[in-house]
């Protein structure tokens, strides 16, 4: 599904990212741990497509293409999902009017027809019930005046219409009470598949009770510094980042 | 600065305007024509017109057109300009037009017809009208309109009575190099009820001026929607004024929609008696090299006055705008509430926006705020947009339409508003964006 190899990365020439190499397979869920400031979203950001990140060496190769090539509407056309972790508003922008443009341009991609009036109603009616989100929602405007909780359930919507390959969830997690945490989770565990692949960003092990990761890395000063299965987020969980810095004294 | 072509010229067609035969009339026009005569039209000099010269005008010469020239106009052109559903006035080329005009099942209680008409059948109801509206008024623009107004809508409702269905009146221009210049009075009696939409259009391609003034009086407890929709066509001058007067708790909602114009001017002004409420809601697109100016004012005079006004400008390639919106509270307006909001979206380096909100508080007991922004399309929203798939361009065009139907959202007569988003559409036509969708 993803190949990164090596990957530098510089925002305004700082180094943010420094050699980074992961590799997912088709259905794996990869969670990426790690302090403040370690470049988790950087990553995220880079594997979206965002302006203002400069790779300065390594590849990403997705599905076999150049993943870097490509702008960041045609990522989301070839099924790169970013879940944000600050969802931005939108005002006068219906929530129902963006699924309808994004998800067609992602169909004409594929060469599939629009869907029509009333199937795509169902079918956004039908996806609303994932995240439990009132229909009212659908006709609000994109993110606007939501609570923290209600938009990540939208970013989760967005995904759940748009059936990505690869879901990445910059910090979804974060500002998340217990239930909607929950209703999140429950969201991204139902559309977990066989052909569908998970980058997990987040600073704390509580999203990983709710989805269970099959890998593990610790993101640190842009670097990768330790890769384990699902213990060592419990691991991090006990001796807190501090211990992945001795770590690395220890190394150097 | 001198206009005396345009005196010539329309001194020439001095005693076939209406009310020829009226001395108080003539009084009136013979005083404005001298106050014409001294300064002209508006000249950048003055602070009021700072922003927006005129003096093109007085390089090209639009001529009167004579009732007689009556165009013919094709029915289903004009047809998609009619609202469904309302009354209609029609004004073609400065002169009413009763062929064209459809006032069927109209209460007879009301008066609706042209200045010319009214003049004739209703001389007393003119002149109690006529100027009310001006006396803090003066600038060329509205001199020259007194002084050689041609004809005009006039539309008087009486006390109580609440109209059943909108006034539309067309502002048609038919004639190159012409000028429309009219004036029209509206008057609401106690507790009457009524919406008005004036519509500005010109046949394709052609250049004119259009200089109308509309004077509306709102008397104790009457309401008033009034829209302009002006969309004149891209070599067309406009110079448009809504000067009102309302009285105590009298209600005036006002929806401005400048898309048209080569350069246009829209003055809005108002002045509340006690808890009268009036809100100012505009939208001002512009392209190419259009100019578009507008320019509010709100005189709260007395106690209790509510004011709320939201303007919104869209300008692209080289496109300007100007938005002076200027609030005076006076010393007898206590406990006035007044909001103004100004946001501008700049979709070029070229484009440009003079932006100027005044606040005058001359009493102390007031609740009043305004703020301004002007700014580009934003970076994190255009890629979050794009992030979903959305190519680029469409994103823009989805968060530039999405900014402007904001304001369009706020008008509450659906046929309008869908023409609105129509002309919305057209004015970017590579939107990408489905009206299906809407």
């Amino acid at each position: 599904m993803l190949k990164i190899e090596n990957l530098h990365v510089r925002v305004e020439d700082k180094p943010i990212l420094k050699g980074i190499s992961l590799h997912i397979k088709p259905g794996e869920v990869h969670a990426i741990m790690g302090p403040n400031g370690s470049g988790k979203s950087t990553l995220s950001h880079v594997l979206a497509g965002r302006d203002g990140y400069e790779v300065t060496a390594g590849t990403v190769i997705y599905k076999g293409k150049n993943l870097l090539d490509m702008p960041p509407e045609e990522r989301a056309r070839e099924g790169v999902f970013l879940a944000f972790q600050y969802p931005v508003e939108i005002p006068g922008v219906s929530n129902v009017y963006l699924l309808k443009a994004a998800l067609n341009a992602v169909r004409k991609h594929r060469g599939l027809p629009e869907l029509d009036a009333f199937d795509f109603l169902q079918m956004i009616k039908a996806k609303t019930k994932l995240v439990e989100m009132d229909e009212k929602f659908l006709y609000r405007a994109v993110n606007e005046g939501f609570s923290g909780g209600e938009k990540k359930r939208n970013e989760i919507l967005q995904m759940a219409v748009l059936e990505p390959s690869l879901c990445i969830l910059d910090e979804t997690d974060s500002g998340l009470d217990i239930d909607a945490l929950k209703i999140v989770s429950d969201g991204v565990n139902s559309l977990r598949s066989a052909d569908r692949s998970f980058i997990l960003v987040t600073h704390y092990q509580r999203l990983l009770d709710y989805i269970k990761p099959d890998q593990v890395h610790v993101l640190a000063q842009g670097r990768i510094v330790k890769t384990g299965d699902a213990s060592l987020a419990l691991e991090l969980e006990e001796r807190g980042y501090g211990w992945i810095d001795q770590t690395m004294g220890e190394a150097a | 600065m001198s206009a005396t072509s345009y005196i010539e010229r329309y001194q020439s067609i001095a005693d076939e305007l209406p009310g020829y035969n009226l001395p108080w009339l003539n009084a009136v026009r013979q005083l404005a024509l001298g106050s014409f005569e001294s300064t002209g039209f508006p000249s950048p000099r003055e602070e009021e017109w700072k922003y927006t010269n005129v003096t093109a005008l007085e390089k090209k010469l639009f001529a009167p057109s004579s009732i007689s020239t009556s165009s013919t106009i094709d029915k289903e052109w004009l047809e998609t300009h009619k609202l469904a559903d309302t009354w209609t006035l029609v004004l073609v080329d400065g002169y009413f037009d009763p062929k064209l005009s459809d006032l069927v099942g109209l209460t007879d209680k009301v008066i609706a017809t042209g200045i010319a008409e009214a003049l004739q059948s209703h001389p007393h109801r003119v002149k109690a009208l006529l100027g009310t509206t001006l006396e803090k008024e003066s600038h060329g623009f509205l001199a020259f309109n007194t002084a050689y107004f041609s004809d005009g809508a006039f539309i008087d409702i009486p006390a109580d009575v609440i109209l059943k269905k909108p006034l539309q009146i067309l502002h048609i221009s038919t004639r190159n190099e012409a000028l429309a210049n009219t004036r029209s009075l509206v008057g609401l009696g106690r507790n009457a009820e009524a919406k008005l939409i004036e519509t500005f259009i010109g046949l394709p391609n052609i250049s004119y001026l259009t200089a109308a003034v509309t004077e509306i009086h709102l008397t104790e407890n009457a309401a008033l929607d009034h829209y302009k929709l002006q969309v004149e066509t891209d070599k067309a001058y406009h110079f448009g004024g809504v000067y009102v007067k309302q009285d105590k708790t009298s209600r005036f909602y006002q929806h401005n929609l400048s898309f048209g114009g080569l350069l246009a001017r829209n003055e809005i002004h108002a002045e509340l008696a006690t808890a009268a409420e009036c809100e100012m809601n505009g939208l001002f697109l512009a392209k190419n090299r259009q100019h578009v100016d507008n320019h509010t004012l709100i005189h709260h005079v007395e106690p209790h006055g509510i004011s709320r006004e939201t303007y919104r400008g869209v300008l692209a390639d080289r496109a300007r705008g100007v938005f002076q919106g200027r609030i005076v509270v006076h010393p007898q307006a206590q406990k006035t509430s007044a909001e103004m909001n100004n946001r501008n979206l700049l979709l070029s380096e070229d484009a440009e926006i003079d932006a100027k909100p005044q606040l005058e508080i001359l009493a102390d007991d007031v609740k009043c705020s305004h703020g301004v922004a002007v700014g580009q399309l934003d970076s994190e929203s255009i890629f979050y947009l794009v992030s979903r798939g959305v190519d680029r361009e469409t994103a823009k065009n989805m968060l530039t339409f999405a900014f402007a139907n904001e304001m369009v959202e706020k008008i509450g007569l659906e046929s309008l508003r869908t023409k609105v988003q129509d002309h919305l559409l057209n004015i970017f036509p590579q939107t990408g964006i489905r009206r299906d969708w809407l």
